[in-house]
């Protein structure tokens, strides 16, 4: 299942590497809980993206049901 | 909060008790919910309310001489509801019997003598629970004293056909039944484990004052047990008129004092609320337009289905639901107090699962409204203001409930803002203004105004303080950063002589008195009132204005009078809202409700807004600020004396956003700094020089996601320097995010030149983990 649009993302680039973005593995974190998702990063550095509408949508969502656990 | 605390709580919100008729019908018809069902004309399910209660329904509903109409709240607004005609008129609809499962058979068997309406209730209720029951009936026909009754209300046919139902129901009917005076009730008792004697007709009369020669048998009245062991009598009413529904109802304490007397269980326990009763339902009925009843067009037949459904019509539906009627955050959650007291309690002792009403709790305005209009005064923000804190001492405060006001307070509490100072080329200070927080934040003229003010008409020396009286703190629940920070605020009051200080902010004023009691407080109303006329009136007010008391003052009745008499004294007209002082409401700023829960805030002010159609004018700024959100016209107070700039209307000025709110708290503290004490104070730092554009769609998307024009400014500023940023070839925007603290930001932006032009920003409290650490 999809959070977001990636073809917002794919019209980004690390304008450090002047790299194009691919999707991979990312830990996020919130109140000590850990999950492992998949985000758009540069291929060089790393650098990791954070669309707004999983930001705003998902994101939100799980920090609520956490923030209320 | 235990269990007895629980039950406290929950007994004082009225909502749940019976309305009247309920509580007056002697066997507890819940009549308001049939009456509810017949008005939308759903008869089967009016017919199941009935059958749900009442005995021998298509008899007694036909004849039910309904003394419930004696305390129908309806009769103060016009014409009782005319209960019983409905019922009659249910009854004659013709309806689908429920089904009804009978109980497992009891080895038990009951004679009921005589088959009058308390008889036929006694069997009907003690067949229903499974006991083998026996009428026997001295006439030639089943009935009694219901034989007699008007044909036209029950008509012979209906009440032999009803009684054939019990028959069916497998009571057994013995008509022409001789029973042997002499030796009642012994020879009954020897085939019977118990006897009911049905008093209404002349055969249980003569059995009980004939029977056992010389022994005088009483009845214990509800209890309907006589001092005859295995013998219980009823339905001999000693009203002056004849009641059905009374002796109906002496049959159903019959037959429960009979279920008991066979089981050997207690007689008497939980048997308080049998007959008529006290409710403390309270149902307002001001502004109820008064009705008469329908008229009845055909008494023979009683009312039509239309007439009746027009008359159930009428009934009020009565609840109390006086608070819910003010306050939209209660309506908002769909119930009333005393559901959300076990919610809330809930909430505090889950252990698998979620906190389900952490943002009921949260969303309270702490107002006190209702308390005002609860009969009972239920105080919800008692319960939500201690539920907060047990939330903050638990650890199961959501972090991001309070995080904004909180670093809003923080920010106050700075050297960025705060100060607190002798007047310039003073030693001392008599008193001191303390102008609060959000009116420095929002009209910083007010301050400067009102201080030079203070400084030409008192004497004594006038200092000033910029801080903020830690509110957010307790509205949020935190009592440890409540007392640390207050601490903090009366060192710095005791280092300037302890002087009095003059408050514009009524929240403040309620912290002041109800938290720091030391420290003498004036409002700055009192002192203006005073000097009376010594303030020129600059704004000319012509028209009348409605005045709104902040929910903070509601039980400061000498500083709304002060506001009042300052106003009469320039001649200014004033309307009193309905709901004003005591009874006052939230501009939906308090308890932290609008930063919590903006949606509710909204309904709040504009339920307020929407009162009078004239300007308001109110005394606190977060009041005036929040009805000009709505677009209501408002001015404060200080607004007819420090109009501000001669071109703007004070009264259409617009409620200044957060970044406004912090820039103009900064610039008010340096500009007091530069023009009276001549220091200069301008300390920027690096990433707030960044020149930040944006359209106004741009603002109010993030005055709406609370992200400040400083956390743009530091997500571009570590852009910059660290490089890291994406960029989209097609647009020519970057995108770059900064996580100062807890939250993560993100700006979409354009570079010209040396301006920033911000097209996006949104944020998210969950760290990216990288091996560095949280992107």
């Amino acid at each position: 299942m999809k959070y977001y649009d990636e073809s917002e993302v794919i019209a980004w680039q690390c304008e450090k590497c002047h790299q194009p973005l691919a999707m991979g593995p990312v830990s996020v974190e919130y109140l000590g809980n850990r999950f492992d998702i998949r985000l758009p990063k540069c291929e060089k550095c790393g650098l990791i993206l954070v669309p707004e509408d999983l930001a705003l949508g998902k994101m939100a969502e799980v920090e609520q049901i956490l923030e209320d656990k | 909060m235990d269990q007895k605390t629980l039950t406290e709580w929950e007994s004082k919100c009225i909502q749940e008790e019976p309305p009247e008729c309920m509580a007056a019908c002697p066997i507890h018809i819940d009549v308001r919910t049939f009456l509810h069902y017949v008005k939308s004309g759903q008869w089967d399910d009016a017919y199941k309310i009935i059958r749900k209660t009442m005995p021998v329904p298509g008899i007694l509903g036909r004849i039910c001489d309904a003394p419930c109409q004696a305390r129908c709240k309806r009769s103060e607004v016009g014409e009782a509801i005319e209960i019983g005609e409905i019922e009659r008129a249910c009854m004659q609809m013709e309806l689908p019997l429920p089904r009804s499962l009978p109980m497992p058979k009891k080895d038990k068997h009951i004679a009921v003598i005589g088959s009058s309406i308390s008889g036929l209730t006694v069997a009907w209720d003690l067949s229903r629970k499974g006991y083998r029951v026996t009428i026997l009936e001295p006439g030639h026909q089943a009935g009694g004293s219901l034989l007699g009754m008007d044909p036209k209300k029950l008509p012979p046919q209906i009440l032999s056909e009803e009684i054939k139902k019990l028959e069916q129901f497998g009571v057994t009917i013995t008509i022409n039944a001789h029973i042997e005076k002499k030796y009642f009730p012994d020879s009954v008792l020897d085939s019977f484990d118990a006897i009911y004697l049905s008093m209404e007709s002349l055969p249980g009369k003569i059995l009980l004052s004939e029977s056992k020669t010389g022994e005088q048998i009483q009845i214990m009245p509800q209890y309907q047990v006589t001092n005859i062991e295995g013998l219980f009598a009823g339905g001999h009413s000693d009203k002056s008129r004849y009641s059905p529904v009374w002796q109906a109802a002496e049959g159903r304490w019959a037959a429960t004092s009979i279920d008991r007397y066979v089981h050997q269980t207690s007689p008497a326990a939980g048997r308080e609320k049998e007959g008529p009763y006290k409710t403390r339902l309270y149902t307002r009925i001001d502004g109820i337009v008064s009705l008469p009843a329908v008229p009845v067009s055909n008494p023979d037949t009683g009312y039509s289905e239309m007439e009746a459904i027009a008359e159930a019509s009428r009934c009020l539906q009565c609840e109390c639901k006086e608070c819910v009627k003010v306050c939209p955050f209660l309506k908002k959650y769909n119930a009333y107090p005393k559901k959300y007291v076990r919610e809330i309690h809930n909430n505090a002792t889950v252990v698998i699962g979620a906190h389900k009403s952490n943002k009921l709790i949260n969303s309270c305005s702490l107002c006190g409204l209702c308390e005002q209009v609860c009969p009972e005064n239920f105080a919800m923000q008692d319960l939500c203001i201690q539920a907060r804190q047990d939330m903050v001492s638990e650890r199961y405060m959501p972090p991001s409930a309070h995080e904004f006001a909180l670093q809003d307070m923080e920010f106050s509490q700075s050297s960025k803002f705060s100060l607190a100072r002798h007047a310039p080329g003073q030693l001392e200070s008599r008193y001191c203004f303390y102008p609060g927080c959000q009116l420095s934040a929002s009209s910083p003229v007010h301050v400067h105004e009102v201080y030079n003010y203070l400084r030409s008409s008192l004497s004594g020396g006038i200092g000033l303080m910029l801080d903020c009286c830690s509110a957010p703190a307790y509205w949020g629940g935190y009592s440890d950063l409540m007392k640390n920070k207050m601490s903090e605020l009366k060192s710095k009051w005791v280092e300037l002589g302890k002087p009095c200080l003059i408050l514009a902010c009524s929240s403040c004023y309620f912290i002041f008195k109800k938290y720091m009691p030391e420290i003498e407080i004036i409002t700055l109303w009192e002192i203006i009132e005073k000097n009376n006329n010594h303030l020129p009136l600059k704004h000319f007010q012509h028209e009348a204005l409605a005045i709104h008391d902040p929910c903070t003052t509601r039980h400061e009745g000498t500083v709304q009078d002060s506001v009042r008499n300052i106003l009469n004294s320039y001649g200014i007209q004033i309307e009193e809202l309905e709901l004003g002082r005591k009874k006052t409401t939230c501009c939906g700023f308090g308890g932290l409700m609008n930063n919590v829960n903006p949606d509710v805030a909204r309904e709040v002010i504009k339920q307020r807004a929407d009162e009078s159609v004239l300007d308001y004018i109110t005394y606190c700024t977060m009041c005036r600020d929040s009805l000009a959100s709505t677009g209501k016209r408002a001015i404060h107070l200080l607004d007819l004396f420090f109009p501000g700039k001669e071109s703007v209307d004070p009264a259409k000025r617009p409620c200044p956003g957060w970044s406004d709110r912090r820039e103009n708290r900064a610039r008010l503290k340096s500009d007091l700094l530069r023009k009276l004490w001549r220091e200069n104070s301008e300390t920027m730092e690096a990433h707030e020089k960044l020149n930040i554009i944006m359209a106004p769609d741009v603002q109010n998307k993030i005055e709406e996601r609370r992200i400040l024009v400083t956390d743009i400014q530091q997500v571009i500023y570590h852009a910059i320097e660290s490089g890291e940023k994406f960029f989209q070839p097609a647009t020519s925007c970057y995108k770059a995010s900064f996580r100062p603290h807890q939250t993560t930001f993100w700006v979409e932006y354009s570079q010209k030149e040396d301006n920033f032009i911000i097209h996006n920003a949104y944020a998210h409290r969950m760290a990216v983990v990288t091996e560095g650490g949280s992107q």
